[in-house]
């Protein structure tokens, strides 16, 4: 018999000029990605190029039955490397038939301040560390962990090798190599200090597309997820006790922070931050307060602090740019269930546009 | 569905320029290998051209938390046998962002000894037989032992084969073909008196490199029995009773030993190492007590003996060595889980700098 893999991993372009698209989008919850695919007659690079799609937002939450479709606008393309050749993933975002972005739609506001003159002239990079726990199917416990009980407590785990330390390593490293491909800008990945906890980072990225970038790696995370037969959880405290939470520190620069002279802006960027703490912490993930307690390399939810090397601390500013006087800060608030077009965009709106 | 493997085996070069990184450094035990992975813009082959890195000293045991940041320096390249491509693992050692080398790092005093004129000069070469036990996860017992009981007595499982004789050559073969592949001067692999427990050899391999060399094979070895499913111990003495404990017997000549007269160069080596027993054996590992019994092929770790062919001896000669007049020794004392830094660096002081 023919194995299921021959079939999966026919090259279609032996036998046709036709590609597949898949078309993904953020459901209802705001964190449940969906995705569907069709088929195209032929390549295609420019998402300005691609047909727009509806789908059924009644079977999503967003859209009532009687009243159902929802139209999906393509806004970035990468390399499909679930089925390689000249096949395609597009990242959409979500608007009513009479061209109003959806409720849930983030991107929509988001892409509206990074077209901003200011912004677009501050040229704002993102590298975020998205940190996510995998669970065993069926009993939801992290894998490596024994079901109706813990680990050895946290110390031997963080960038740990070995079958009683990493669990999980082949999702991980695939993950890495399938972002790649995917054009993706994956710059690094390490194990995390929760055994079957990891980390990938994304960046640096400029403005909209870190949103997109990082969307899509969670996609191709959770669609490896599924190969493997395993959960991925994006809550921020997985397991109450001593054990880690899961973040995603936004690491973040602008032009003028760049350049000399820039650790005066970016000590003036953090101050406006602090200034906003409570509105930033309402839009950094639900559930954060589980995680931010200051412990376990965090800062207490209620309070704002900044400092170098600190990972206690709510931003943290690296020895490197201390010592240059110019660089970039890292925002350790976000949960690993935040939206990167939310953080992004009010990151950039916070230290560039707003005014105290 | 595709195929996890068909992920982890992707060749990025048709895609990207980009390479990964294996960044890997000892951790606060001073056994605990840790890594984690970054994407480069392009392959490299000298490690000074790759950049330093950092990472959270406070989760290893290296750096508090209010001041985590440990650096990496890049100090040997090897090729990933894992992610193979142009993809490199990249051997470091960690220092205070003030440059100083941390408490735990070992392999700057050794570069130090390497770099005196007096030994480059001699060209000190090393051969280190690490032995190592194959033990099965969750009940730490070694692999082909019954749970909850032992083997038939030793004699059958040096170099045997047979299910009932070889536990694990799955392991010990694709770790000896990766490291060939890696660039490891592997030079040998045995199964070993005690079942479970294998060996390979690293070397002759010149100066620091030795130490590099063996901490990456070490590594390859735990990535693989992570991938097995099985844990690796480097304890000298797994099992007490009837049961040989595992070390790294370490072989050492200089350019005079190597050379006609060379073995009368030996004895005088020989001669300056036993006026140093004390402090060499207080170097060669923890545990070494449990070994080195004056049974199992041990000397008794508070004695100091050498002879030609003589497994009972702290420092053997090889037959061929005394015929020839000229050759190498076998210091048989070091520990399974010595570090090749100390020793090799230690034993190129005593041998050639130091006086009595």
């Amino acid at each position: 018999m023919a194995l299921l893999s021959d079939l999966v991993n026919l090259n279609l372009s032996d036998t046709t000029e036709k590609i597949i698209a898949e078309y993904i989008w953020i459901g209802g919850s705001g964190m449940d990605l969906r995705s569907k695919a069709r088929t195209l007659p032929g390549r295609v690079d420019d998402p300005a190029k691609l047909p727009k799609w509806n789908y059924d937002g009644s079977s999503t939450g967003q859209a009532p039955g009687e009243d159902s479709e929802v139209i999906l606008y393509p806004q970035a393309i990468f390399k499909d490397p679930f089925r390689r050749g000249n096949n395609i993933l597009v990242m959409c975002d979500a608007y009513t038939p009479g061209g109003e972005p959806i409720p849930t739609n983030k991107r929509f506001e988001a892409s509206k301040i990074f077209s901003n003159p200011t912004v677009i002239a501050e040229e704002p990079w993102y590298g975020i560390e998205q940190e996510y726990t995998l669970l065993q199917k069926e009993v939801n416990w992290p894998i490596g962990w024994p079901v109706g009980g813990f680990p050895g407590p946290q110390g031997p785990y963080y960038c740990g090798i070995g079958a009683d330390k990493a669990f999980g390593r082949d999702i991980v490293d695939s993950h890495y190599k399938a972002c790649l491909y995917a054009g993706i800008n994956i710059s690094g990945i390490n194990g995390e200090v929760m055994p079957g906890q990891w980390e990938f980072q994304v960046g640096p990225v400029v403005g909209i597309g870190a949103g997109d970038q990082l969307w899509v790696a969670r996609y191709i995370l959770e669609r490896i997820t599924e190969i493997a037969g395993v959960v991925v959880s994006f809550d921020p405290k997985p397991i109450q006790g001593d054990w880690n939470g899961a973040g995603a520190h936004t690491n973040y620069s602008t032009k003028s922070m760049r350049a000399d002279g820039g650790y005066q802006v970016i000590k003036k960027a953090i101050e406006k931050m602090g200034l906003r703490h409570k509105e930033h912490i309402a839009a950094y993930g639900e559930g954060n307060e589980r995680r931010l307690t200051g412990k376990h390399e965090t800062a207490d939810i209620n309070t704002f602090c900044w400092g170098v090397a600190n990972r206690g601390a709510s931003i943290r500013v690296g020895r490197d740019t201390e010592k240059e006087g110019k660089g970039y800060f890292e925002d350790r608030r976000p949960a690993s269930n935040m939206d990167p077009y939310v953080v992004t965009s009010m990151i950039a709106q916070t230290t560039i546009l707003w005014n105290p």
